[in-house]
């Protein structure tokens, strides 16, 4: 099974905290408010909200590799 | 102006509904070409999969209207004019300019900034409740608590006297107002300006701890007078009209799904949830900022030329049954945050975690003051015009 990886892109980010609001162990916003990844392999038990996340996010910044959850 | 106003087919409801025509627009062709009684042609975009597609886009769906398209009542302006209106104001600019200006605002607004105001804002929800109980039964919730309660707080957020309430909640009301006249609604936004300059120029000369003292401080070089008048303005318009209309509407729709209210009263851990129910069902912002087409583009299947205004239609993507089954029904136990209400893309709203943090504090903590809240007799009054949706009044009693 290929692991799950999520990827953020800095520059893209508005930092609008949705990813923040829907999976807070594995994202936070740093002091400019942009999106930080703090766990870039989140593992299967959390593979749900993180798939939430990547759905809620306005700007779409954010995406996944490996072992895609069903989004929404 | 003489006649008078027809509502745009967009902004039209039945109580919380959007109207019949346009769920049947979103079941059938999905976009349409009309014409708004402002006399603007415009393409209403109505599916949750396309409204997200436009405002995902920004290269394709400029927010530079102007540009292109000519909005009627604009020709007595001159473009100097224009442009200073313009100034500062995020939902009138694109990426780059969109994103410089966003920059400078998000890091106040994060999730964490927002947990360290929670406090503050409980204090204030419970003020208002205070005096409300003091006063009534009955009270009419929006001069008591829905209005008052996000205008402190944006007040206090940005550094702009309470006391001038009055004069700029009457102002920012109008400048919302479709049923006047664009030179009645720029004038309005021209006086928000001018007031909001008087504040920058304070805060330059004495910069303080709040939002436009941080601006300046930290901001001051690169942001011309004007632009600093214009995210002032924008913000305390876009900070008290719509988390106080989600707050008057929203009690009322609990007040009229008598189950809905019962489970969260007993349940008061759902708030999350029904909060974003809320703002899905009752989408109160009608529509994001026109949007014109930099290209040709297809949507739903439809060809729209190159310069085209287009409309995304809020409430009609937020009840699309491609979004939640069962759409035209409140369930507060569904509660995702997939929803449109806030917008999408670059502009989704920057002030929604303090929306949705004021509105999990103050939903609950009207609940629980009031255990016998009801409607008197008396209809609520709802606002129809505005960009807003909401109520002008909502007569409670306990
Ligand atoms: C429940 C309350 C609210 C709702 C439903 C709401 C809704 C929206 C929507 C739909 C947009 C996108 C407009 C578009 O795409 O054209 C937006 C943008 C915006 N909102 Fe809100 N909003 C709320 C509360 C607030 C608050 C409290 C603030 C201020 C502190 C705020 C500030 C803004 C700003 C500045 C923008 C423009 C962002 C940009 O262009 O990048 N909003 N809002
Ligand atoms: S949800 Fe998207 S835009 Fe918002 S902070 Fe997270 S990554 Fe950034």
């Amino acid at each position: 099974m290929v692991t799950l990886r999520v990827r953020a892109d800095r520059d893209v980010c508005i930092g609008a905290g949705m990813c923040v609001l829907t999976a807070e162990e594995v994202f936070d916003q740093d002091d400019e408010g942009v999106v930080v990844v703090l766990m870039p392999e989140p593992g299967a038990g959390r593979a749900e909200a993180v798939g939430r996340a990547v759905a809620a996010c306005p700007s779409g910044a954010l995406s996944l590799e490996g072992d895609q959850p069903p989004v929404r | 102006m003489s006649e008078a106003p027809v509502l745009p087919l967009h902004m039209r409801r039945d109580g919380f509904d959007p109207v019949p025509e346009l769920s049947a627009l979103r079941e059938g062709e999905g976009v349409r070409r009309v014409t708004t009684p402002l006399g603007l042609e415009a393409w209403l975009v109505t599916r949750f999969a396309d409204v997200r597609e436009v405002l995902g886009d920004s290269e394709r769906f400029s927010n530079v209207l102007h540009r292109a398209v000519r909005v009627p009542g604009m020709e007595g302006y001159t473009e100097e004019e224009l442009a200073r209106l313009r100034a500062g104001n995020m939902l009138a600019c694109d990426p780059p300019e969109h994103t410089r200006l966003r920059r400078m605002l998000t890091p106040e607004f994060t999730v964490r900034r927002m947990r360290a105001l929670e406090p503050r804002v409980r204090r204030i929800v419970a003020d208002h409740l205070d005096a409300m109980e003091r006063g009534g039964p009955p009270a009419d919730l929006v001069s008591a608590f829905a209005l008052p309660v996000p205008s402190l707080v944006i007040c206090e957020l940005l550094g702009v006297p309470h006391t001038d309430r009055g004069d700029f909640q009457r102002r920012t009301s109008r400048m919302l107002d479709l049923s006047l006249s664009f030179q009645e609604r720029t004038q309005a936004q021209r006086e928000s300006r001018e007031y909001m300059a008087g504040l920058v120029a304070r805060a330059a000369a004495d910069p303080g701890d709040d939002l436009l003292g941080m601006l300046v401080r930290e901001h001051g070089d690169d942001l011309s007078a004007d632009e600093l008048a214009g995210i002032g303005s924008l913000l305390l318009l876009a900070g008290h009209e719509t988390t106080a209309n989600m707050l008057a509407l929203g009690t009322l729709a609990l007040l009229r799904h008598p189950v809905q209210m019962a489970l969260l009263r007993k349940e008061p851990e759902r708030i999350e949830a029904a909060v974003e129910e809320l703002l899905r069902w009752l989408s109160i912002v009608h529509s994001g900022a026109f949007k014109v087409t930099t290209t040709d583009v297809e949507i739903a299947g439809v060809r729209i030329p190159e310069g085209e205004a287009v409309v995304c239609v809020l409430p009609a993507a937020n009840r699309d049954p491609g979004l939640v089954p069962d759409p035209d029904r409140l369930d507060i136990t569904r509660g995702g945050l997939g929803h449109v209400a806030f917008g999408h893309g670059v502009h989704h709203c920057l002030g929604a975690p303090l929306a949705r943090m004021e509105l999990r504090i103050a939903f609950p903590a009207l609940l629980e003051r009031f255990p016998g809240l009801r409607e008197t007799g008396r209809a609520p009054e709802f606002r129809s015009f505005h960009i807003v949706y909401g109520l002008n009044s909502l007569e409670v009693a306990w």
